[in-house]
């Protein structure tokens, strides 16, 4: 059973035919080209698929195309503005929060969404948030570094 | 993962109607467990009924003593409800150990109590805080609802509506989680009501279930000490590479005199 899907992608109209069983992560990179938003697994376990729909964070490797059918989908792709990378990336990149960057989008994604809960997230907060972000290269401290410094850029 | 036919109702009755008419229909809610479930093709409906725009599912209530919260409400939701945390901060707490905030921000409690996963952290809550569970049809007393690993009292097609969790005088959750998943390797949710101490067990055995020996101890003297000297028994607890089943007899106590300090303090 094919499906028409339209969704708003980082700010654009959007949608195409797809499988009903096609996930949002297969229709954002195969259908509309987005490949920043990576899979690093298929237990819905290591995060680097996080994307924002309607302004929360979810893993788009679990969640049907057909799913976000209306919605806002906002992938690390829609984060910088004007050429210029966000806060949250810049901090990524000045603290080394990255190695081979697989991780980062997803680690930016929820990051972002953190901060909206918390706009001043402490060292402890930040690594519960990030349990559903896994990272095999950096040992996370540089993570926590960048999202802290990535928090205190947002705020001014 | 296998082809389905995709159906997205805005009633409870276009719901039923649905279910009734396909052949081999399945919920889903949150997808948290049903989506990873098709995608290793352990399950293949033959349609997938999605609840997420049924408004009627959604909302929590408080009626006298009991706090009603509608199936598709998210972990998120519950861990952050002001109502779920000024009168059941016990529950609000166990929302927010579910996983990661991706899993709470799309996991329903409708979904985790219909599932019956042994290592679920609701069916503790729903066990010791004398829950109801309503369907589309009836209502299900907790004691009657888990009926085994995977297994509920729910009929095929049976919509679960809301779950009712009665408010105690005090309680506490707590568990040992997985490391890699946060599912409790054993959780135990403590409750003193007006008139009864409920203690309930999730991730020790095949589903989750009260033990009676602990709610009589803790009758005479809610405090962790009151919890000296008894014994769990392991005989059908689950055994696997996180956890053998003696240990998890080990954890039930543990976890029960942690949960009765949390709730005292
Ligand atoms: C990485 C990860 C970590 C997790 N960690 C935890 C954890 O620490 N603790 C924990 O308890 N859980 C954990 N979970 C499970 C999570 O809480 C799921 O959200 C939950 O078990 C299922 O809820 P769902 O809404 O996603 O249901 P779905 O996956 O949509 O459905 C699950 C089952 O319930 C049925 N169903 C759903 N809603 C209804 C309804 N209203 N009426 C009748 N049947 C229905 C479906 O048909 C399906 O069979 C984890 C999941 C993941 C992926
Ligand atoms: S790809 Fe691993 S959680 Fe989505
Ligand atoms: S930087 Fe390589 S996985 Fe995180």
């Amino acid at each position: 059973m094919t499906v028409h899907v339209s969704i708003t992608l980082n700010g654009e109209k959007v949608s195409a035919e797809v499988e009903t069983r096609t996930l949002l992560v297969e229709m954002v990179r195969e259908h509309f080209g987005k490949t920043g938003t990576h899979v690093g697994c298929d237990t819905s376990q290591c995060g680097a698929c996080v994307v924002h729909v309607d302004g929360v964070s979810i893993k788009s490797c679990t969640m049907l195309a057909v799913q976000a059918q209306d919605t806002e989908v906002l992938t690390i792709e829609g984060v910088a503005s004007d050429g210029k990378l966000h806060p949250m990336q810049e901090a990524f990149r000045e603290h080394h929060g990255l190695q081979c960057g697989f991780c980062t989008p997803g680690m930016i994604m929820s990051a972002l969404e953190l901060v909206r809960h918390n706009p001043d997230p402490g060292e402890r907060e930040i690594r519960e948030w990030l349990e559903g972000n896994l990272c095999r290269c950096t040992g996370y401290q540089n993570i926590v570094r960048a999202i802290h410094a990535g928090a205190k850029a947002m705020r001014r | 993962m296998y082809e389905f036919n995709y159906h997205r109702p805005a009633s409870l009755k276009e719901a039923r109607t649905i279910l009734a008419g396909a052949s081999d229909a399945r919920i889903v809610a949150g997808g948290m467990t049903l989506l990873p479930a098709m995608k290793f093709r352990l399950a293949r409906p033959s349609d997938l009924v999605d609840l997420a725009h049924v408004g009627e599912l959604r909302g929590i209530r408080e009626k006298g003593d009991q706090l009603e919260i509608g199936a598709m409400m998210r972990h998120a939701e519950i861990a952050g409800g002001e109502l779920v945390r000024s009168r059941i901060a016990a529950l609000a707490d166990l929302a927010q150990g579910i996983g990661d905030p991706q899993v709470r921000n799309r996991g329903t409690l409708g979904g985790s109590v219909a599932n019956s996963d042994p290592a679920a952290d609701y069916p503790a809550a729903v066990l010791a805080l004398d829950a109801v569970i309503r369907t589309d049809r009836r209502d299900i007393p907790a004691a009657d609802f888990f009926t085994g690993m995977f297994e509920t009292a729910l009929a095929p097609a049976e919509i679960l509506t809301s779950v009712v969790f009665r408010q105690p005088k005090r309680a506490a959750y707590a568990k040992f989680p997985n490391p890699a998943s946060r599912y409790a390797v054993v959780g135990v949710m403590v409750a003193e009501h007006a008139d009864a101490v409920r203690v309930a067990v999730t991730g020790a055995g095949p589903r989750a279930f009260r033990a009676p020996q602990l709610e009589q101890a803790l009758s005479r003297n809610f405090s962790p000490a009151s919890l000296d000297g008894l014994h769990i028994d392991a005989d059908d607890f689950n055994s696997d590479m996180h956890a053998t089943a003696e240990y998890r007899a080990h954890l039930v106590l543990v976890m029960a005199r942690r949960a009765v300090a949390a709730a005292s303090a």
